[in-house]
């Protein structure tokens, strides 16, 4: 299902991450969150500013999913993961390694590629 | 501040019956929890009602009104949405306006039909709990969350598959008493070990069924109990509830549930009482881990040994403190509306000691129900006592 109509700043994110530029929001105290957002989950701040996601990241838990929605029938089996960047963390799939030697610890980088199933953009997380 | 009254329950079995709709299953559960009452549906002032899927899978919103009717009940009617913990959040609703005087008599339940959207329709309808533009657009599951916690838990405390597959044959055990439960099958660790895997490391085993189900609870305030002779000996006497952000990523930790541990404070301090006090719990196993997860925030373990609770003897039915008598939602069924209401209802009969499982917890004065939401977004905890 290819949304005609999209999603105020979360697009915006994918789009920038695709052009290699990914962001998360900053505080003016300093604290870490995702867009779309329009304030700190953390202190209520209303000024939030956007700042490079460090290149890198590192997978903090990560799961092998054989069953999955109608929307990702034919993606599975994948792998989802959690991985820290910096002050924030991100929640995608895992590509670039066979699904069975996924670890946590591992290094990733954020990418945008499409669902096999609907070929909607989804993030992708790219072990090195 | 009036003590409130659990003054009568209803489950229906809970199941895989697709022709049901939410109002057949709400008025059944209804029809039991007036009978086993004595209150008169007249004297009912507020129906509070949990449901979470029922756009998608009855194409019904607005169901507030639709149950008070089904009910057979002419009283303002709303419906609460907390995802899993929905009657869980209508259930603390109903105590606090009976305490502060609001109201004497509510009828306070849930009910969800699942069975009907199928399997990967109800893995997509339980899905909208979570994040929808950071977690489900990534293909993330409910299954895959709690697996994610899983895989967390078991990096920072130890444990594996082994010590849940603990979990889900205990409350399988538990379950085979109850006539209500979904599953009255006893099951083994290999079996769990060997069922096919939905996200690692949770397999079929590990998780809840998909079901169909209601359940109704008739609260009264102590005047009103008092003042028509009702037979109520179990009171709840503490709520509590907890939040956290929405999407799992976005929490401090991956391997706790500090909504859970909040709740849980707040309805101990509200009653009075300590982890230590309480005799036996209905926790929301809706995959093994999470029963875990529930046991270390509610106290009643301590962080890092709720994984070897079940495997060691700890919460089974014999042991110092059973958990989910019932059978759980891993064997009782989770029709996600109704199970907090549910848990209030197996702990009052336990209590009051006509549960086909009351015999484990003789003598047993205080019991804690634990209804989480989401990844445990949403958690609320209610304690029960007998007052005799």
């Amino acid at each position: 299902m290819s949304d005609e109509i999209g999603h105020a700043g979360f697009d915006d994110w994918l789009d920038a991450t695709e052009e290699g530029e990914a962001y998360y929001l900053e505080c003016d105290r300093g604290h870490g969150s995702l867009p779309p957002r329009r304030v700190c989950p953390e202190c209520g701040s209303t000024a939030l500013s956007e700042e490079p996601l460090p290149e890198t990241g590192e997978i903090e838990t990560f799961t092998v999913t054989h069953v999955p929605t109608p929307s990702f029938e034919d993606d599975a089996p994948y792998a989802t993961a959690i991985a820290a960047f910096g002050p924030v963390r991100v929640t995608g799939q895992v590509v670039g390694v066979d699904l069975e030697s996924i670890e946590a610890g591992m290094t990733v980088t954020p990418a945008v590629d499409v669902s096999a199933t609907t070929g909607d953009r989804l993030l992708y997380l790219r072990v090195a | 501040m009036s003590d409130v009254r659990v003054a009568g329950v209803g489950v229906t079995p809970f199941g895989n019956v697709p022709e049901r709709t939410g109002r057949d299953l709400f008025g059944e559960a209804s029809i039991e929890a007036f009978e086993d009452s004595g209150v008169s549906r007249t004297d009912v002032e507020a129906v509070l009602y949990g449901n979470f899927m029922g756009e998608l899978a009855e194409h019904q919103g607005h169901q507030g009104p639709l149950m008070a009717e089904a009910a057979g009940v002419d009283a303002p009617a709303t419906r609460y949405e907390a995802a899993c913990a929905s009657s869980g959040a209508a259930i603390r609703d109903a105590v606090m306006r009976i305490r502060n005087g609001e109201n004497d008599v509510i009828l306070v339940g849930g009910a969800e039909r699942m069975t009907n959207l199928g399997t990967a329709g109800a893995t997509e309808a339980l899905a909208i709990a979570a994040d929808d533009l950071w977690e489900v657009r990534a293909g993330m599951t409910f299954p895959g969350a709690y697996a994610l916690m899983a895989q967390a838990y078991f990096r920072e405390y130890g444990g594996g598959r082994e010590e849940l597959a603990h979990v889900a044959v205990k409350n399988h055990d538990n379950a085979l008493n109850n006539d209500k439960a979904q599953y009255q099958r006893a099951i083994e660790v290999a079996d769990v070990l060997e069922a096919p895997l939905v996200s690692t490391p949770l397999g079929l085993y590990d998780s809840c069924p998909i079901s169909d189900g209601a359940a109704a609870v008739v609260l009264t305030s102590d005047e009103y109990a008092e003042e028509h002779g009702l037979e109520a000996p179990v009171s709840i006497t503490g709520s509590g509830q907890g939040g956290d952000r929405m999407a799992l990523h976005d929490r401090e930790h991956l391997a706790r549930s500090p909504a859970a541990r909040e709740a849980g404070e707040e309805a101990y301090a509200d009653a009075g009482i300590s982890a230590g006090d309480v005799d036996v719990a209905e926790v929301h196993d809706c995959f093994t881990i999470a029963e875990v997860l529930a046991i270390e925030a509610l106290d009643l373990e301590p962080v890092g040994e709720g994984i070897s609770a079940a495997r060691d003897g700890r919460t089974i039915a014999g042991g110092d403190t059973p958990v989910n008598l019932s059978g759980g939602l891993k064997a009782k069924g989770h029709p996600v509306g109704a199970t907090g209401a549910s848990q209030v209802a197996e702990l009052a009969t336990l209590l009051r000691g006509d549960h086909p499982n009351s015999e484990h917890v003789d003598g047993a004065t205080t019991g804690v129900a634990h209804n989480a939401g989401g990844t445990v977004a949403s958690a609320l905890v209610h304690v029960l006592e007998v007052r005799e």
